[in-house]
């Protein structure tokens, strides 16, 4: 049997690929931006903390980082409040374990960040009379965020990819938008064959533009 | 609570035995094709490159949910009649040996072009240089990230679970179905993977320390 | 004579096991530029990161202008060391330029010499801009103002340096093997720029491999070897008519590398 490829189904419904491509973006926009503020303060908790902090943290680290993110969805849409008595949005609780998942691989990224910044640097703080504080806002702070500055654009793109993800909880964003199209109209191939393009597009699209942000920011001028 | 414990395990000891053994099948397969391309990368012609290049950046960049989802749909379509196992799999490896694939060149392009060199003056030829000089130095690099990635995979194989195989993830959620209580079943699901994931650190950190031969 | 500006006293410090400084007795006046030679490893490095603490010493004192840099309260084993907020203030009246530069790599040349002057000296940005400007001028550097660290040559990033630390108006400079970093060809620009510093009564204490260095700018020269002084007087007496052993083995060794 001839299969006839027919897309009309698909432009039809287009809106709801536009909205859950934008949803799609947002979702993974304050993903990271919770993300890095978990990500830094737990770095710096263990750089500078003691073994139980430190040990607190490696295990929010290695927790996370083992178990797969689509488990901790349903722990934290359906486990979570379960127990709790309560229940909450699915879009909200999808922040919340998309944002604690990026907070554990970016704890890794800041620590390794942190250490990227010479002691010389920080020598040269200390000679023309920086205080420990005056040394982090602007030495290391600044220095640091330059080098991690790729790793996050990288992360940002892994966060955006990830999204598809909420749609199992329904969250209307873009492979929920697909989803939804398909059962509607049972038009699985086209619909994949469009959806999948709005991925890559986008991907893509985002990456180039924090390329060139990166390279405004980038250390080592012309090197 | 240990009675609960023990009326679940025999069901989610099921699923986990799928999901090692699709995590198996994923990981030998995007192995022997992701070290493929990454020698592909490395020195094949421009006729081979650059469709590796496309192959890699097109899987690369597309959600691993979205992928299995079009192989699952578009594969029937192509005239390739599958069931859900093998389709997943599939898209699983095919999405895992592109990752392989960067690994692998990246690995391989860290080796200082004098080691060919030297392979080339003693006369070595292509197949020679690159099984006893540049794979054996290029593996020390390569393994890290690959033992990440292995984790990856593990992680990855939970959504298998979206086309209907019965790995952990969906035996855990069919346990959730007849118990009602989430939050437990969850937690020991999660545990699971936690323990396949810590084991495979534990031996690649022994490993790496067989391959920690070779200095930077 | 008036009080010296650095009076250092029986000075020990020891990284483990290993003692690098082991009972330095040292005083520089006002104005002198004394030069500090010897083998590495001999502790010149680590003497001149003491006296602004960027390591601490176990023993003995350090006092700059009459303040004792490393410990606060009175002499004797149970005194304390300073607070970092202390160490900020006592640094800031002490000048340092470092063997790697170490420029702050996301600021422009402008930027790196401004930053000290507005966050530490407190001066209005504009007043900062100018003094920094004017810095920047006397090593030769105005056209490189708005350029960043990785921009820059390796000599222009020292004299960036020099810049940044004189900028701050301190009351003694120390200068840490700042050419040995550099192409033979660019030591020639940071050696001009410190001669000139001397000249203009600069106090500073100056570690180094150059010769050249310790004939022109020293008013003095030491001679450090095993984490001691071993000699200490005008760069005629060292140099030219070295009595020490070890100084004289010393020299025969710099004196056989040179090209």
């Amino acid at each position: 049997m001839e299969y006839h490829l027919n897309f009309n189904f698909v432009w039809k419904y287009a809106d709801k690929l536009w909205w859950g491509l934008a949803l799609s973006i947002q979702l993974a926009f304050v993903a990271i931006l919770i993300g890095c503020v978990i990500g830094l303060a737990l770095a710096l908790a263990h750089s500078g903390g003691n073994r139980w902090t430190r040990g607190a943290v490696a295990t929010y680290v290695e927790f996370i980082r083992n178990v797969p993110l689509l488990l901790l969805i349903y722990l934290v849409f359906y486990g979570i409040p379960s127990a709790g008595g309560f229940a909450y949005d699915a879009t909200f609780s999808f922040v919340v374990t998309l944002s604690l998942y990026s907070g554990a691989y970016l704890v890794e990224v800041f620590r390794a960040g942190l250490d990227a910044v010479p002691k010389g640097v920080i020598d040269a703080g200390k000679a023309i009379g920086l205080t420990p504080w005056q040394r982090f806002v602007h030495v290391r702070l600044p220095i640091m965020l330059r080098v991690v500055l790729p790793s996050l654009s990288n992360a940002f793109i892994s966060l955006f990819k990830d999204t598809s993800l909420a749609s199992v909880i329904a969250v209307p964003e873009l492979t929920y938008g697909a989803n939804w199209i398909k059962t509607n109209t049972f038009r699985h191939i086209e619909v994949w064959l469009v959806v999948w393009p709005i991925y890559l597009a986008a991907g893509w699209a985002i990456l180039a533009a924090l390329r060139q942000l990166e390279r405004r920011f980038r250390l080592g001028g012309d090197r | 609570m240990i009675e609960f414990a023990l009326r679940t395990l025999p069901f989610l000891w099921d699923g986990f035995l799928v999901t090692l053994h699709v995590s198996a099948l994923v990981v030998v397969v995007s192995l022997v094709a992701g070290v493929a391309i990454g020698i592909g990368f490395a020195y094949g012609p421009l006729w081979l490159r650059f469709p590796l290049r496309v192959y890699s950046d097109v899987l690369r960049g597309t959600p691993l949910l979205v992928l299995i989802f079009s192989v699952y749909y578009l594969l029937p379509m192509m005239g390739l009649n599958l069931q859900p196992f093998p389709a997943a799999v599939i898209a699983l490896s095919a999405f895992k040996a592109a990752h392989v694939g960067e690994i692998a060149r990246g690995a391989i392009g860290s080796i200082a072009r004098g080691q060919t060199d030297a392979g080339k003056a003693i006369g070595l030829t292509f197949a020679q240089r690159l099984a006893w000089v540049i794979l054996p130095q290029a593996v020390r690099r390569f393994l890290p990230p690959w033992v990440n990635s292995v984790t990856d995979t593990v992680k990855g194989s939970a959504l298998v679970s979206l086309v209907g195989i019965v790995d952990l993830m969906l035996a855990a959620q069919q346990v959730i179905g007849r118990t009602y209580e989430p939050l437990p079943v969850y937690v020991l699901a999660a545990f699971m993977y936690f323990a396949i994931n810590y084991a495979l650190s534990v031996a690649s950190r022994r490993l790496e320390a067989r391959f920690a031969y070779i200095r930077e | 004579m008036s009080d010296p500006l650095v009076r250092i006293r029986g000075l020990r410090k020891s990284f483990g096991a290993t003692r690098v400084l082991d009972g330095i007795d040292l005083d520089i006046a006002r104005g002198e530029a004394v030069v500090v030679i010897g083998p590495s490893g001999s502790g010149k490095t680590t003497l001149l990161r003491c006296i602004n603490v960027l390591e601490t010493y176990d023993d003995g004192s350090i006092q700059v202008d009459g303040v004792e840099v490393g410990y606060a309260g009175p002499p004797g084993p149970r005194r304390r060391p300073r607070s970092e907020s202390d160490l900020a203030r006592i640094r800031a009246d002490i000048g340092m330029v470092f063997q790697l530069f170490n420029l702050f790599p996301h600021l422009t040349a402008l930027e790196n010499v401004m930053l000290g002057l507005v966050k530490v000296r407190g001066l209005p940005n504009a007043e900062a801009k100018a003094r920094a400007e004017h810095w920047l001028e006397r090593v030769g550097l105005s056209e490189k103002l708005r350029s960043l660290p990785g921009q820059l040559s390796g000599g222009q990033q020292q004299r960036v340096g020099i810049a940044r630390a004189v900028a701050m108006e301190p009351k003694v400079l120390l200068l840490d093997e700042i050419t040995s970093a550099l192409d033979p060809e660019l030591v020639g620009e940071v050696l001009a720029t410190v001669r000139q510093l001397a000249s203009d009564g600069m106090t500073m204490v100056v570690v180094t491999h150059e010769m050249t260095f310790a004939r022109d700018v020293g008013s003095r020269v030491v001679f450090m070897d095993a984490a001691r002084v071993v000699a200490d007087g005008t760069p005629q007496d060292v140099l030219v008519d070295p009595r020490h052993e070890r100084l004289r083995a010393f020299l025969a060794r710099i004196e056989m590398k040179r090209p």
